[in-house]
């Protein structure tokens, strides 16, 4: 709990839920219904409409990004880094939209809501949903809001392919594209962590196949496992060496397979705590999504003709320890625009805090981001 | 403005693309993007690359040594210029070979190590030169490939590439005086070639 609000904090933010009866089809080929959408807002909307920003959670986020939702909250919102007042993403001077993705947990339509008009979750029949259908769905939340253009799309890993999807499936929507610690499609060995992350899950006696809410039960060994997994792509050895070495908890070995190092006692305690906040079932859904991500498929593989009718101008930015999405997969996305003739700038952040890093305040990072919506600022005026 | 980068920007026709290696704090490109140039700088300095940044200049971290194969396809831009990096670059003549690869026309400039002084210093001094367009001491100088206008003209004979426009300056002056003209290589600071890729 903070004892009170730091100065630059948003503060005691609030998740709104918008419905829709709009049916929207989704690109497996189902329909939802109608659904609800879990937002939250930062800042206000100025009279030009033009300072709204769109930030896309990655694969374990939500839509509250920034401050505090009660005076209990023991940490602020996963970006509280990167936005709030004289923060990057300023909201003293933008208005900040952030969405909890459909098929999230957290108060949009998923797994662990229940289907219209039934008293019964959603479990595992929750429509896969794709990168794209998720920018549709945005979309639908954008017009809600009356917001007709954002002036920036910014997301970091998942959040960063939505951005890259967003730029191409609304090109005269966005005025400024930051993807952040992301790729342009997953690599195999990305899909090979994500299907060892379902398979915890789904070889967990307590998954009854998806349907553990009914069964009163929760899947927590196998999403603490799929967490674990998670974590450790999300750190790099260099920082694990810093923070744990081979440190022993009690001092001594114990000549037993209970925890001995501290980073075991670490990583026990990441697994457990993400069963508390987070849905089994979506987990998988968003994993899904991640592994479908390909926009360059639907152009013969051609990343450059793909991004060829976006007309935002890109920021790009990745870092150095980072080896779930490395350096190398940011320079696809940046070389496939320079060769599509888009403006694109690219910073590679030194950094051994590997994935993580980009929720991280990074000196040069946070700088460097600074620079780059001060000019947006400066653009939009 | 610096009286190398001045020339430049005369060089360079309104309406064109180009690519800054070395860009520094993005004096070029901020003065070219009036001129309707479409311009995006490679930069290694953290400081530099904020400041372009916040000038809303397009702007790529990367090592110049690492090459250009990483980012730039062949034939990108109309102009490809580095001013005062030639000489701390690993393999200039790499570089040189990967500017007309990715740009229609070349502009490098780079201090003149056959200046008066740079030979007095050296020729009766018997100690490295230090000027003003070479102000470092021997240790602790970037610039790990000086070279002469001479040289320079050489390695372009060798590598078959063609000088389209040279001007010679010092460090204080945009124009090139009479002395600079007879005798480049005795009298100029700065040398500024424009070239591109002999037929």
């Amino acid at each position: 709990m903070p004892d009170s609000i730091p100065p630059d904090s948003i503060g005691l933010v609030e998740t709104k839920i918008l419905h829709f009866s709009e049916p929207l089809e989704l690109e497996c080929g189902k329909v939802l219904t109608e659904y609800d959408i879990a937002f939250e807002t930062y800042g206000n909307l100025n009279e030009a409409g033009s300072n709204a920003i769109l930030i896309c959670h990655a694969l374990s986020g939500d839509q509250h990004a920034a401050g505090y939702n009660s005076m209990e909250d023991r940490k602020p919102g996963w970006w509280d880094s990167s936005i709030g007042p004289g923060k990057p993403i300023d909201t003293n001077h933008f208005y900040v939209v952030c969405i909890n993705n459909l098929g999230g947990c957290k108060g949009s339509s998923g797994p662990n809501t229940k289907r219209p008009g039934t008293d019964k979750y959603w479990g595992p029949d929750f429509p896969i949903v794709t990168v794209k259908d998720w920018v549709n769905s945005q979309h639908n939340v954008m017009k809600a809001l009356n917001v007709d253009h954002w002036c920036a799309v910014i997301g970091g890993s998942l959040g960063g392919m939505q951005v890259l999807q967003w730029s191409i499936q609304y090109p005269d929507l966005i005025n400024y594209a930051l993807v952040i610690a992301a790729a342009p499609k997953l690599s195999a060995q990305n899909i090979a962590f994500n299907e060892v992350a379902r398979q915890s899950i789904m070889s967990d006696p307590d998954f009854h196949e998806g349907h553990y809410l009914e069964n009163n039960s929760v899947p927590r060994r196998g999403l603490m496992l799929a967490r674990m997994l998670g974590h450790i792509t999300y750190l790099s050895d260099d920082s694990m060496r810093e923070k744990f070495g081979r440190e022993l908890r009690e001092g001594k070995l114990s000549f037993g397979f209970d925890v001995d190092f501290q980073v075991e006692s670490y990583l026990r305690y990441q697994g457990k705590s993400f069963v508390d906040r987070f849905d089994a079932n979506t987990y998988l859904l968003m994993t899904k999504a991640l592994d479908y991500f390909d926009p360059a498929s639907e152009y013969d593989h051609d990343l450059a003709a793909t991004l060829a009718k976006a007309k935002a101008k890109f920021m790009v930015m990745s870092f150095t320890s980072d080896w779930r999405f490395s350096p190398k997969r940011s320079r696809e996305i940046v070389k496939a625009l320079l060769d599509a003739g888009k403006q694109v700038s690219y910073v590679e952040i030194e950094a051994h805090h590997g994935h993580d890093a980009f929720l991280i305040p990074i000196p040069h990072y946070m700088n460097v981001f600074h620079s780059y919506m001060k000019s947006i600022r400066e653009a939009i005026q | 403005m610096r009286a190398d980068l001045a020339i430049i920007a005369e060089w360079i026709k309104p309406g064109s693309s180009i690519l800054d290696l070395g860009c520094g704090d993005g004096t070029l490109l901020k003065h070219l993007r009036d001129k309707q140039v479409l311009g995006i700088g490679l930069e290694i300095s953290e400081r530099n690359i904020e400041t372009c940044l916040r000038d809303n200049l397009n702007i790529i971290q990367s090592d110049l040594n690492d090459g250009l194969k990483a980012y730039f396809s062949d034939n990108s831009f109309d102009y490809v210029v580095m001013s005062q990096t030639l000489q701390a670059t690993v393999h200039p003549e790499q570089l040189i070979d990967e500017m007309l690869r990715v740009g229609k026309q070349g502009i490098v400039t780079f201090p003149n190590m056959a200046h008066w002084k740079a030979r007095v210093q050296l020729g009766l001094g018997g100690y490295m030169p230090v000027t003003k367009s070479l102000p470092n001491r021997w240790y602790n100088t970037p610039n790990i490939h000086l070279c002469t206008v001479k040289d320079f003209e050489i390695l372009c004979r060798e590598r078959g590439i063609r000088i389209l426009e040279r001007t010679f300056v010092d460090y204080t002056h945009s124009r090139s005086s009479l002395l600079m003209k007879l005798f480049p290589n005795l009298f100029s600071e700065i040398a500024l070639y424009r070239f591109c890729r002999g037929s």
